[in-house]
């Protein structure tokens, strides 16, 4: 029963990470019908930028208490990030807006390689440790065990999904994003700029795709630039597995992924007697996946759309 | 095409053909091997390129898990052509006491047989699924086949794991050992001139093979099935079998690069046959001309090749850089680059097929 809740919250915590990171994917899919193959390393560029910035500030102000430094890091990872994929948008997908299909597809893997490679030459190729500065003394909750690192974690998600449900819904440009993922061109004919809601869409994904990065290397301790490939395919298999294009689909995916995982890795070994090991949990997101898919081709929680000529 | 025209053609053609075979033997003149070997490689990924053109470029099945087939083939081969599976299991090492090692075109065959069954059973789930959903769960077989790859060396020892199979048989052809050096008058074929030759062979008949697809009643299907789904199935075309065969097709030119890929590295561990593998012979593909012949063998030559051109004369920039710009990381900055740059500037590709259907062109 404990290793039943403890594998239950592990799998809240990571599913909570994959529900910010599907959100960019598919808050971009939804506007402009491309698979940013780049979003996963926008999170490692955000963790990696935070990772320097806690290492500068240990250094220069070692007093600072540690919640703080964390805040810091965080905003400027989120600036850093969403300044990097605006330009991305701006410089490499929207002169190809109207191109054939896979022509921003292989461009957008492109800029995948491309910051991974940039970020191998920046922060060099070997794994850093990222520093815990949040107390780790661990909470105890009916038998298992929380970190401090992970209740933030959960807060953190919980607060940035309200700020998202806000803006898509009550704001202007949250109406201007839902119009133009309906229909961009009837939008733009009411007055919609549809190039400064894709921009917006980047930044908001990039931000969220920050945030996730920044507690991805909290919780695991290390940063390396290919650290955002592994997130950002489980994350994209979460916003299809949850309907690409929805985002309660997006969070739905991503907690589900998580919880499968989780206690797949868990529970794997004792049910094959030992046959497949917990190294397989990472097969598990694309067989749920193909599942899904073959009954529900369209996803959890997306819309079932006609065939069109 | 009047009788002149055709005349230049002719010459054309057998000058090209003779560069083509002259090439290795200037290149091993240069006293190294590895310009051999970069051609070598190079000729592999057309191979492949031209393999995933039929399931991408033909049909319009994207598919992002295409290097599975690769490592059904290396994988074959390795452990027909090693000692791997009698050093761990005594049952097997009693059956066959000298391993099987059969001759290279049964292999060839197998594994071309093998690779297009495993692609159908892989293209079967996805029949139903459009477009980018395609493409990620293709990408997740590829994955998992890997993950099983990497995973399989315990309880049973099948793929020895993370270390790979090693010492598998070179090729023999018609009794001739291509692992050997091979002496004729005064001149010495390396290895691994002898091996472009064979490689070349099968880049032949592989365009060969694509060329008369392409213009078959199979071939109009496909492009039918790609350009519009719903219209072919209304025009009585079996989409599903289509489909089915555009997977098996690719896959067996997957299946057949593997095994000359095991037989060429005489080594081969999953980190061979890894996602950015797959996504580089899409890119190959896309990159030169989608549906077009020569436009993949272009592609496919240029982000095989250039790379690995450049990083030779990089050594400088690396020094200087301190280390840095290592060579690896230079050949990876230079492919991200060409992808991006190529795409911005001919979406198309390099060189696009004349007449796109509209799906392709859109």
């Amino acid at each position: 029963m404990d290793t039943l809740l403890q594998q239950v919250i592990n799998g809240l915590v990571l599913g909570s990470m994959y529900a910010l990171v599907a959100l960019g994917y598919t808050m971009v899919y939804g506007i402009i019908g491309l698979i940013n193959f780049a979003h996963g390393d926008v999170l490692m560029v955000g963790a990696l930028t935070s990772w320097t910035i806690i290492v500068g500030m240990q250094e220069s102000s070692p007093n600072m208490p540690g919640w703080l430094m964390l805040i810091v890091a965080t905003l400027i990872a989120m600036v850093v990030a969403a300044v990097l994929n605006y330009t991305i948008e701006k410089l490499a997908y929207r002169p190809l807006r109207n191109s054939p299909r896979l022509a921003p597809l292989i461009t957008a893997i492109g800029m995948s390689i491309l910051l991974q490679t940039l970020a191998m030459i920046i922060w060099k190729p070997n794994p850093k440790s990222y520093p815990s500065v949040l107390s780790s003394e661990p909470i105890q909750i009916g038998g298992a065990v929380i970190s401090v690192t992970q209740v933030t974690i959960l807060a953190t998600t919980a607060i940035t999904l309200a700020l998202l449900m806000w803006l898509v819904n009550r704001t202007n440009l949250g109406r201007a994003m839902r119009a133009t993922a309906e229909n961009p061109r009837v939008a733009a004919l009411m007055g919609i700029k549809p190039d400064v809601v894709i921009s917006a869409t980047f930044i908001i994904g990039a931000m969220l795709a920050a945030i996730a990065g920044v507690m991805w290397a909290s919780n695991y301790g290390t940063v390396q630039h290919a650290m955002g490939f592994m997130p950002g395919l489980k994350a994209f298999v979460a916003a299809v597995m949850g309907g690409i294009g929805n985002l309660a689909g997006a969070v739905v995916g991503g907690i589900a992924l998580g919880l499968i995982e989780s206690l797949g890795a868990g529970y794997l070994g004792k049910l094959t007697g030992g046959v497949l090991g917990s190294q397989y949990t990472d097969i598990f997101a694309f067989i749920v996946l193909a599942i899904v898919l073959t009954v529900r081709p369209s996803g959890l929680l997306g819309e079932r759309v006609a065939d069109r000529a | 095409m009047t009788k002149a025209h055709a005349y230049r053609h002719l010459i054309l053609f057998i000058m090209a053909a003779v560069a083509v075979m002259a090439l290795p033997i200037l290149l091993q003149m240069t006293g190294s091997n590895s310009w051999v070997r970069i051609l070598d490689i190079a000729l592999l990924y057309v191979l492949l390129a031209l393999g995933l053109n039929i399931v991408v470029g033909y049909a319009g099945l994207l598919d992002l898990g295409y290097i599975a087939f690769f490592a059904v083939g290396g994988y074959l081969f390795a452990m027909l052509g090693s000692s791997h599976l009698s050093d761990t299991f005594p049952a097997f090492a009693a059956m066959f006491p000298a391993g099987i090692h059969l001759s290279i075109w049964l292999v060839m065959l197998l594994a071309a047989a093998v690779a297009g069954l495993v692609g159908m059973l892989l293209g079967a789930p996805t029949l139903k699924l459009r477009g980018d959903y395609l493409a990620i769960v293709t990408l997740g077989f590829g994955e998992i086949i890997r993950i099983f790859l990497l995973n399989m060396d315990r309880p049973i020892n099948i793929t020895n794991g993370p270390k790979g199979i090693s010492q598998i048989d070179s090729i023999s052809v018609f009794g001739l050992d291509l692992g050997k050096r091979l002496t004729i008058g005064d001149f010495t074929f390396q290895p691994v001139t002898l091996y472009y030759y064979l490689f070349l062979f099968f880049v032949v008949l592989a365009v060969i093979i694509s060329y008369r697809l392409e213009r078959s009643r199979i071939g109009r299907a496909w492009m039918a099935v790609r350009e519009d789904e719903i219209a072919a199935k209304a025009m009585g075309l079996n989409t599903r079998n289509l489909k089915l065969m555009a997977f098996g097709m690719g896959a067996t030119f997957g299946g057949v690069s593997g095994v000359l890929f095991a037989s060429f590295q005489r080594f081969v561990s999953p980190e061979s046959f890894s996602l950015m593998e797959s996504v580089m012979v899409v890119a190959m593909v896309v990159l030169g001309g989608i549906g077009h012949i020569p436009g993949v063998i272009l592609g496919a030559l240029l982000l095989a090749g250039l790379p690995e051109l450049l990083r030779h004369v990089a050594h400088p920039l690396t020094a200087m850089t301190d280390g840095r710009l290592a060579p690896e990381i230079l050949r990876q900055l230079l492919i991200a680059l060409a992808m991006i740059i190529v795409m911005l500037l001919r979406p198309k590709g390099l060189w696009p097929a004349p007449e796109h259907g509209k799906s392709l062109n859109k």
